[in-house]
């Protein structure tokens, strides 16, 4: 095991702690939160709820010392952007107090409210915030599992999945079919799909102009649609072809040692193949039984608690938000707001729904941004749009436009992992 | 004699001193600074564009700290498309003058 240094020892003064104190004690005067999962809604959660409950004891449990964001990581695919620039570490969370546990959490028990890590360690909570982010449905499409990714990656949690995409895009000759087969929803990142398309098309069209990009899509629609298509036409003409659900789009099985994939009607052998398969809320939210028969967790908006398992919150890619998408931004959203309910319920309160916002942006070139803004309001105990509100850039912007939203789409990932992470 | 405030858009706005109030009553010993001050319902999604931190670079204005009146003035000429924007006209359309109010005034105390 590689030496820890202060997180380890917060880690086990906490752990130490609550063998020695008699709980009701602790559960009155110290309350103990269990945040696992330290992306932009874990992380975000835990900073939040230390910061409105000084005394309380915050444990964040991540498998990783090291967090690579997925936003702007298509412009690491296409050779913009280093990883590094996608990296984070905890040591801002340490300083502010937090106890960090960088093991996976493998158990999860209800009613005793223990989070079980690897290493056997066992933490009680008085509350529990699962932020787990995605795992894969693998086997869907047929033939595509985990070893099958070393192949054909997904590249759709970002690090070395996406330098082994990265890598696969510069080493194909000019010429070349990139194949990118897209899953249903609900997914992360909806618009990530087109971005990516849309950011290799415009690495093939300045490196290796007579390739082609094939977008095969289990949907026959995606947002900031019009936007898309529209800059495609502009930028990369008879270079990208996306075809929908309804035009033989979705791809039933992949055969890896051909790096072919298969529809209904068509086989497509591609030089480069970046599946990314359908999803489902982290396997750690199944194991602790708040993910229901979508493979997703229904929460009560106000809160952000499992009706599922009581003292459980779900927040992020994992949560069913009703018309949220699964970004970073709302992630990042939901972690203040479920952090702000638990303080409530800490002292006694009961937490009213709150509002949230979501902005989206996407670089269809790199000084090319254009985006898509929701504000939500809780409706039927579920997160709508409010109407009136949101939508997407204007199809007739002028350039500068464009080109201010690129700036603001950068501007937006400095503010957030700074606010996170920083 | 914690609960200061009582903002009345929703109970995340809410100060709360319960727990402190319990604590105190079963004789544990809690600092004044235990009491959750929640911010109203919208403005915890702000930071994620306008950096609470003012060392990060951005061409996005910072609100924190700003007078209340400014971000009303703003949000209202945004909502009513008077003020070209990128995204803040469809973000402005989603809330009302009582939930801007409480917003602006929440920024306007350095949140």
């Amino acid at each position: 095991m590689k030496p820890r240094t202060r997180s380890r020892r917060n880690f086990l003064k906490a752990s130490l702690a609550a063998t020695l104190l008699p709980m009701p004690a602790l559960a009155q005067n110290q309350p103990r939160v269990i945040v696992v999962g330290g992306g932009f809604a874990g992380a975000t959660c835990a900073r939040t709820l230390k910061r409105l409950v000084p005394v309380a004891r915050v444990t964040l449990v991540e498998a990783n010392s090291t967090f690579t964001a997925c936003p702007f990581s298509n412009g690491v695919v296409t050779g913009l952007r280093d990883l590094r620039a996608q990296q984070f570490v905890y040591e801002a969370l340490d300083r502010q107090g937090l106890s960090l546990a960088f093991l996976p959490a493998t158990k999860i028990e209800p009613q005793a409210r223990t989070v079980t890590l690897s290493d056997g360690t066992l933490l009680p909570y008085d509350r529990l915030v699962l932020a787990p982010g995605i795992d894969f449905r693998w086997g869907s499409p047929a033939g595509y599992d985990e070893a099958a990714s070393a192949r054909m990656p997904h590249a759709w949690k970002a690090g070395e999945q996406t330098l082994l995409l990265r890598r696969q895009l510069e080493a194909m000759e000019d010429g070349g079919l990139v194949a990118i087969s897209a899953p249903p929803n609900p997914m992360r990142c909806p618009t990530g799909v087109y971005e990516r398309a849309s950011l290799i098309a415009h690495y093939l069209k300045t490196r290796k102009p007579r390739s082609k990009l094939i977008i095969l899509d289990a949907k026959d629609s995606f947002p900031k649609q019009r936007l898309f298509q529209a800059a495609w036409q502009q930028l990369y003409p008879g270079l990208l072809e996306w075809v929908p659900l309804s035009n033989d789009g979705k791809v039933i099985s992949v055969e890896p040692a051909t790096n072919t994939l298969v529809t209904d009607f068509a086989r497509h052998e591609a030089a480069v193949a970046n599946v990314i398969p359908p999803q489902k809320a982290g396997v750690i939210a199944q194991a602790a039984g708040v993910a229901d028969r979508t493979g997703w967790c229904p929460i009560d908006p106000a809160t952000f608690e499992s009706p599922l398992q009581r003292n459980i919150h779900v927040i992020g890619d994992a949560a069913i938000s009703g018309a949220m998408a699964k970004s970073a931004f709302a992630a990042n959203a939901q972690g203040k707001g479920c952090a702000a309910a638990i303080a409530l319920m800490l002292a006694g309160e009961t937490p009213g729904p709150g509002k949230l916002i979501n902005t989206c942006y996407s670089l269809v070139a790199p000084d090319y941004g254009i985006s898509i803004a929701g504000v939500y309001q809780v409706v039927n105990g579920q997160y709508v749009d409010v109407e009136g509100a949101g939508g997407t850039s204007l199809s007739d912007a002028p350039q500068e436009t464009r080109a201010a939203e690129a700036k603001y789409a950068a501007a937006w990932f400095r503010t957030i992992t700074a606010e996170v992470f920083g | 004699m914690i609960r200061k405030v009582t903002l009345p858009f929703g109970h995340w706005s809410l100060i709360t001193g319960h727990w402190f109030a319990a604590a105190c009553l079963f004789g544990h010993v809690v600092t004044a600074a235990a009491a959750p001050v929640v911010s109203p319902p919208g403005a915890a999604s702000c930071t994620g564009c306008h950096a609470a931190n003012a060392k990060i670079e951005t061409g996005v204005p910072r609100i924190a700290g700003r007078n209340p009146a400014e971000i009303v003035a703003a949000m209202e000429a945004f909502r009513s498309g008077q003020k070209p924007a990128t995204v803040m006209d469809r973000i402005a359309k989603g809330f009302s003058d009582a939930e801007i109010r409480a917003i602006a005034e929440w920024f306007g105390a350095e949140h």
